[in-house]
């Protein structure tokens, strides 16, 4: 085996690669054979490092030297300074990297110092590309014991003592559904991953399957001896070229190393796996839509029951995980299930990656242990609100959660505790918003996300989250009545309680919470006609104060509608508002802040 | 068999049973749109939620089994709200011409609604328009008045195995058409006209010469006359006419029926349809009675086998007759008149 002396790790996730990491790595590589460095440090292209807010990233072993924003132009110094000379470029590197200009590694930093990676254990560490990397940091192990040393109902117990729950939302008991699925009667067992993430702004499963594929197809496997499947599929969007690319390229060296295949580590136990591109409707996440999206049908959900574990593709006994969920299972195996359930809070145990956006310092991938507190995850963590903001609600579960308010801001995170908040855990989509968000807009925005991916099946969702919208776009235009909040929240008990599946029934969730902790600002749009966030256009009026205005007239040149009224040098201008569209282009343009918008 | 308790009655029902089919035995009635006892079961509609003790969420009753001790309400306080709002969703987005509608009389929606005191959706909001689509030529597919409950799509597809229609787009623009929403005359639709009879609404319709109201007719029990299989139908007559036809459960069609069955009925009443056997006389054809007709046809068959032997006749047979009819005739001209030479109509 070479040894380098180096490792120049750059990441290679979508986040990263949008923004120019492979431009980076490419400069890298002619900088490293420029310098004739090739044979003494080693260029890794990983899966993503999570502080997405930062990347490009650069990471350089052995110092753990976190390099963030990297620029094509950055790579020659770092070269010539850093893996030349062996000095740290520490104005390149992430600002809190530099603290009392003593350089701490990337562990030491705030972002990281809380996290335990479990999931993204090999994210940002290895090649995802390369089977050897993965198999070097204890890949495949897992996969050996089971089928060496273990029988199926023994695999099964682990996963149940280890506490697992789903990590796709629902947060149903692993080790059951395995049990489920192991007693179910079938001729032919599959077992398939859901890896079809459509909450926006999530993207753990993506970088689970872009940084570390093989922790996906091992875990598999192991599902497949432990509930006597011999085939397996991974349903994934067709949104994510580069994980697709990479779990091929996963699946072919592990069907290559005999990993996959016929008679895995000389054993009994046959295993294939086969990769199903979804279309990019959100509905397929749900797992009977799934399902029948595997089977080439319109991706509607079916009734349940019967479950997939007893009827699933095929009308055969179906193991359904999440990736993150798969993610979690070689390190269960390897480490025993007394260490997981170690981690985390009474009923969840573990960890849990969270995808941080929305206002938010360090937007990114974090992965917790269960238990930590939401002030943790934002303020911490996350590195708090920007630009001095006040924190205002945290919404979890995407469009099938609710929002969270800064009371309950101390509360542990865990499934059972975001229920009782009125919200859900979700895939692990977290969204963070300050005072300048208008909830009801929020309901607004994630109601549009429902209507617009609502499959159509169930009369509940289909025809009443649309009726839901209207409603909320008749307030957000400030021209709702008492009654309509009364229908509002009567429609949204009724779809919940009636919809055919998962996102019928929590598609009114966030309107549901927001009428439970922010009531006061439905009534400001309903009864004052007044967005008290000020985000709602229609409630809006600009305004030029007559005292500030320097008669210059350039509001009124850039009125797009000329509703601007003024003699220029010698009377104030002044905005006629039955014309004003509120576009705000005055406010922008006036050089002396004398328009101001209420 | 195991007991469960329904409206606070105890109740031994079928293990495999659903609540629905549980509620059927005990005379209680649970609303359904999308539900067919033929098809694999659906859950669209949700008309038909009931509330069962323990559950987080309703249950719908046709595509529930029933478990053991199970406790259920089939007209709770929240049932009867929750049926009511669906009711009152459908109806947002359909149009309110049952004054002119022709389904008015056996349309399901109509009923519930009324039912359930349903007038108008409450909601004021968009409705859908999509142009009525009369390009088949046996009935018109008016996309404006479909509830979505899918029944039209699973019987082409599980039932007369034609796929000749699916569901379009997503969402509130789901709708029901042919492939790449080319129109109807651009399917392999067969015209069978399953899809028509399985709409519990307006939304599939016979292209109808008749202007009638259900409430008018009678319904006749027959069997269909176009072939052996012995099809069960309802003819739906008025003023002594037929305006319409229904299939009817039969052991031999279970609710189908093919296309002649379905639409062909207008030879029925139609003028020209001859009623009496004919006898040509001087070059023309006079009305006779069937003794003279029966007493005919013995003479030229006694004539041409004594002239000319038995096998100077053949029999053709037609699929209009049973199996049964077709065993007389074969026996008939093998045993009777002593030739083999007798085929049917279905080998040509």
């Amino acid at each position: 085996m070479e040894l380098y002396r180096s490792h120049v790790l750059i990441c290679g996730g979508t986040g990263c690669t949008s923004s120019g990491s492979k431009n980076i790595e490419e400069v890298f590589r002619a900088e490293l054979s420029k310098y004739n460095l090739t044979n003494e440090v080693k260029l890794v292209r990983t899966g993503c490092f999570g502080l997405c807010e930062a990347g490009p990233i650069v990471i350089i072993y052995p110092e753990g030297a976190f390099y963030s924003h990297v620029k094509v132009k950055d790579v020659t110094r770092i070269t010539e300074e850093h893996l030349l000379k062996g000095r740290i470029v520490t104005d390149l590197l992430f600002k809190e990297s530099v603290v009392d200009s003593k350089v701490r590694s990337i562990n030491e930093v705030d972002f990281y110092k809380k996290q335990q990676r479990v999931a993204l254990r090999n994210c940002g560490v290895i090649n995802p590309e390369d089977i050897t990397e993965y198999i070097a940091f204890d890949g495949y192990r897992a996969l050996g014991k089971v089928l060496t040393e273990l029988q199926p109902e023994d695999v099964i117990e682990i996963v149940k003592k280890s506490g697992l729950r789903g990590r796709g939302g629902g947060g149903f008991p692993t080790g059951l559904k395995w049990e489920f699925t192991y007693r179910a009667q079938g001729d032919q067992k599959y077992v398939a991953c859901n890896a079809d993430e459509g909450d926006p702004g999530a993207f753990m499963d993506r970088s689970v399957l872009e940084g570390d594929p093989h922790a996906v197809i091992e875990a598999m496997a192991i599902a497949g001896y432990a509930v006597g499947a011999d085939q397996g599929y991974i349903y994934v969007r067709a949104e994510y070229p580069i994980a697709v690319h990479r779990l091929q390229i996963a699946i072919d060296q592990a069907k290559e190393y005999g990993l996959l295949g016929k008679n895995i580590f000389g054993t009994e136990f046959s295993f294939d796996l086969e990769i199903r591109l979804g279309a990019g409707a959100f509905v397929c996440g749900e797992e009977t839509a799934l399902l029948n999206s595997i089977e080439g049908k319109r991706g509607m959900p079916r009734p349940r029951p019967p479950f997939p574990a007893v009827k699933g593709l095929w009308q055969k006994p179906t193991l359904l995980n999440n990736v993150e969920t798969y993610a979690n299972i070689p390190q269960i195996i390897l480490k025993g299930p007394e260490w997981f359930a170690g981690i985390g809070t009474e009923k969840s145990k573990g960890t849990k990656v969270f995808a941080l956006g929305g206002k938010i310092n360090n937007t990114g991938l974090l992965e917790i242990p269960m238990g930590t507190t939401l002030r943790e995850v934002i303020f911490e963590v996350g590195g708090g609100i920007p630009d001095g903001k006040a924190f205002k609600a945290v919404q979890t579960g995407g469009p099938s959660g609710g929002c969270i308010t800064a009371d309950y801001l101390d509360t542990p995170i865990d499934y059972d505790n975001l229920i009782a908040l009125g919200s859900m855990m979700g895939s692990g989509g977290m969204i963070v918003m300050d005072e300048d968000n208008c909830m009801v807009d929020i309901a607004r925005f994630f109601l549009d996300f429902t209507v617009d991916e609502s499959c159509g099946k169930c009369t509940p969702c289909r025809e009443g989250t649309k009726r839901m919208l209207e409603i909320l776009e008749k307030i957000t235009e400030g021209k709702g009545t008492p009654a309509d909040i009364e229908k509002l929240e009567s429609l949204a008990n009724t779809i919940k309680s009636s919809s055919l599946c998962g996102l019928g029934q929590t598609a009114p969730n966030p309107v549901l919470s927001t009428l439970r902790y922010f009531r006061n600002e439905y009534d400001a749009h309903v009864h004052e006609k007044r967005c008290p966030a000020g985000v709602c256009q229609a409630l809006l009026s600009y305004l030029i104060i007559p005292e500030a205005c320097k008669k210059c007239g350039i509001c009124a040149n850039k009125c797009p509608v000329g509703c601007i009224d003024g003699v220029k040098g010698k009377e104030a201008y002044k905005i006629r508002q039955e014309q004003c569209i509120k576009c705000g282009a005055c406010m922008e343009a006036c050089p002396f802040k004398a328009i101001e918008r209420k | 068999m195991i007991t469960i308790t329904i409206n606070d009655q105890k109740v031994q029902v079928e293990n495999s049973s659903t609540i629905l089919q549980a509620a059927e035995q005990l005379g209680i009635r649970i609303p359904t749109f999308c539900h067919d006892k033929r098809l694999v079961p659906h859950g669209a509609c949700r008309i038909c939620v009931v509330e069962v003790e323990g559950a987080r969420n309703l249950m719908t009753a046709c595509t529930t089994p029933v478990a053991e001790g199970m406790v259920l309400y089939t007209d709770s306080d929240k049932v009867a709200k929750t049926r009511k709002e669906i009711l009152e969703l459908m109806i947002e987005n359909h149009p309110l011409d049952c004054l002119t509608c022709e389904k008015a009389g056996d349309c399901k929606l109509q009923d519930y609604c009324y039912q359930y005191d349903v007038k108008e959706g409450p909601f004021h909001g968009v409705k859908k328009s999509y142009k009525v689509d009369d390009t088949n030529l046996f009935y018109t597919n008016n996309q404006n008045k479909c509830i979505l409950c899918g029944k039209c799509v699973r019987v082409c597809n599980e039932l007369q195995c034609t796929g000749a229609i699916g569901q379009f787009e997503r969402g509130f623009d789901t709708h029901v058409g042919a492939p790449f929403d080319k129109g109807m005359e651009h399917s392999n639709c067969v015209s069978c006209g399953n899809c028509v009879s399985v709409c519990p609404v307006g939304a599939l319709m016979p292209k109808s010469k008749e202007r009638f109201r259900y409430w008018e007719t009678q319904k006749v029990r027959t069997t269909c006359s176009y072939c052996g299989v012995g099809c069960q139908m309802d003819l739906v007559v008025k003023d002594n006419k037929i305006v319409d036809v229904k299939p009817a459960e039969g052991p031999a069609n279970d609710g189908l029926l093919c296309v002649k069955g379905k639409f062909g009925y207008n030879f029925v009443n139609h003028p020209d349809r001859l009623k009496t056997p004919l006898i040509k006389k001087n070059g023309r054809f006079k009305e006779a009675t069937w003794d003279e007709a029966y007493a005919l046809i013995v003479d030229k068959i006694k004539n041409t086998k004594d002239r000319y032997g038995a096998d100077a006749l053949a029999g053709l047979s037609s699929a209009r007759c049973t199996n049964e009819e077709n065993y007389l005739m074969q026996k008939l001209f093998r045993a009777v008149i002593g030739t083999n030479n007798i085929d049917h109509c279905a080998r040509l």
